[in-house]
């Protein structure tokens, strides 16, 4: 059912792990659906996307697109990282199953409310970035 | 291959294959046919029922081919509530019953009838005395499963069965994962409908049974022609039985034997996976538990990940039931019994049988305490669990 490039990512997932004292730090889903996501990203002061790691609990498809997204948002600027769509996550995975297709969405969000938190940190605006609405607190449940 | 999901479905064993062949080649013909040879198959058949039908102590003209378990469960609740609807309109059955007995009676609730589906305690139990309160005047029918198939949990089948027989409410029973792991006697559980399918006992894949007590009224499924005595229409499928029979013939008598050394292994994996793997559940009962079954939760992982690492290893297991795969809810049954849905997302279920050994079992064990700790590396509720606590 998988692509071999999502059960590659599944299987040797790139960037995971987390950064300290991270510019922006972005969480989204929830445990009821089987899916969080949580990105950290190292911002320079260029804008630039310096490291990205991610954390995912959730299922292949899952972890196989929070690996992707950060291979495609690493070394990008944070407007360019805007651009990573969810589209683009599942064409660089080869496609994903119909039933999947949300995991794509949830890394796509997953990025842009690490962008967000960046953008709020710094007091910064992002052009064209929105507040995630589907972001979660680590306070909450 | 180490194959752990025998509750899925087992391996067809050689004897039943060999059996089977002679009846796609030299005795193809329809067993209801008027000639000699014909006539031959047909008395083999009628052997075969006969056989069958005294393993769970009914009589042959109890016993009626299908096509398999799910065949066998919505017959039972769609021929049962069409023969009785002058008498009513109501249905009980539990949260924890397998798709096949829960879809009827949803198709069955778009025509008006009402369902009562009754709650089970933490171990998946149901308690005869809710069964009791839940019975109305129009009931026309209990079914409540034998065993279940994903937490292995054994029902108090005999005493619901008896609370039905109390209140004049026909008895229905989804046997498909107890039949060949413990002895089933109708006439001793009290029930009037049972249901089996041959391929989880080694037998092949599209054959099952439904039992009708004597007397029970009951309207065909399938209609068709007049072969199982006018109830169940379509061409007796003569291999599938033979092969059917073959495999009960191979599995019972040495089922008490078995179920021992197949209860051992269970018991080790259960223990060691406890002892080794922190947080970790095991789902179900302990006590009242078909002897190959083992269903363990881990927190902060998502099963699937969990599934596709073993897969890769060369083991096969399930999260939950196989049918729930491809819906994104976690496990009907494991809700039911009160776990939350991020734990019951991270579960896996073992089915053991007799063809397995130690070795296997403690190899699962060994790659599951490395692909747990490996997810949970890379899990953010592990993350927040580590650096906060509960």
């Amino acid at each position: 059912m998988y692509s071999d490039k999502v059960m590659d990512h599944f299987t040797n997932p790139r960037n995971v792990g987390e950064i300290e004292n991270a510019s922006g730090v972005g969480t989204v889903g929830n445990a009821k659906c089987g899916d969080i996501m949580r990105i950290y990203l190292d911002i320079d002061d260029n804008h630039v996307i310096r490291d990205v790691k991610f954390k995912t609990f959730g299922c292949g498809a899952a972890i196989a697109t929070s690996s992707m997204a950060t291979e495609l948002v690493k070394g990008k600027t944070i407007e360019e990282a805007l651009e990573v769509t969810n589209k683009a996550v599942m064409e660089a995975l080869d496609g994903l199953p119909p039933v999947k297709i949300h995991c794509s969405l949830l890394a796509e969000e997953a990025i842009h409310a690490a962008l967000w938190d960046y953008a709020t940190k710094n007091n910064i605006e992002i052009k064209g970035l929105k507040k995630p609405k589907s972001d979660i607190h680590e306070d909450e449940e | 291959m180490i194959y752990l999901d025998n509750a899925a479905t087992t391996r067809v064993k050689k004897e039943v294959v060999n059996e089977m062949l002679p009846y796609f080649y030299e005795k193809y013909e329809n067993a209801s046919s008027i000639y000699k040879s014909a006539r031959e198959v047909s008395k083999e058949v009628s052997e075969a029922r006969e056989y069958i039908a005294k393993s769970i102590n009914a009589s042959s003209d109890e016993v009626y081919f299908t096509s398999g378990g799910c065949e066998s469960d919505t017959w039972a609740i769609k021929g049962i509530t069409s023969a009785r609807k002058e008498k009513g309109k109501h249905i009980i059955t539990s949260k924890i019953e397998h798709h096949a007995v829960l879809n009827a009676c949803k198709a069955l609730e778009k025509e008006g009838y009402v369902v009562t589906y009754l709650d089970v305690n933490e171990e998946g139990l149901i308690d005869p005395k809710t069964l009791e309160d839940a019975i109305r005047e129009d009931t026309v029918l209990v079914s409540i499963m034998m065993a279940n198939n994903e937490i292995g949990t054994i029902e108090p089948i005999k005493e619901l069965a008896s609370v039905c027989k109390k209140h004049n409410v026909l008895f229905h029973t989804d046997c498909v994962q107890a039949y060949g792991n413990m002895s089933i006697d109708v006439k001793d559980l009290g029930v009037d409908l049972l249901s089996i399918s041959a391929h989880k006992v080694g037998g092949p894949k599209g054959i099952g049974l439904l039992y009708v007590r004597k007397g029970v009224m009951i309207d065909p499924l399938i209609n068709g022609g007049s072969q199982e005595r006018g109830k169940r229409g379509g061409t007796t499928n003569s291999a599938f039985i033979i092969g059917f029979k073959k495999a009960v013939e191979l599995k019972l008598p040495n089922m008490e034997k078995n179920n021992e050394y197949v209860e051992s292994l269970r018991e080790h994996f259960i223990d060691r996976v406890l002892k080794e793997i922190p947080y970790s559940r095991l789902n179900g009962s302990r006590e009242h538990r078909l002897p190959g079954n083992a269903n363990i939760s881990f927190r902060f992982i998502e099963g699937e990940g969990m599934l596709l690492k073993l897969d890769a290893l060369g083991i096969c297991a399930s999260s939950g039931s196989a049918c729930t795969s491809g819906s994104l809810d976690p496990s009907h049954v494991l809700l039911a019994i009160g776990l939350p849905h991020e734990i019951a997302h991270g579960s896996l279920r073992i089915s053991i049988n007799e063809d397995n050994t130690l070795e296997e079992i403690d190899y699962v064990v060994d790659s599951l305490v490395k692909i747990i700790s490996d997810l949970r590396s890379m899990s953010p509720l592990y993350e927040d669990f580590v650096k906060k606590g509960e």
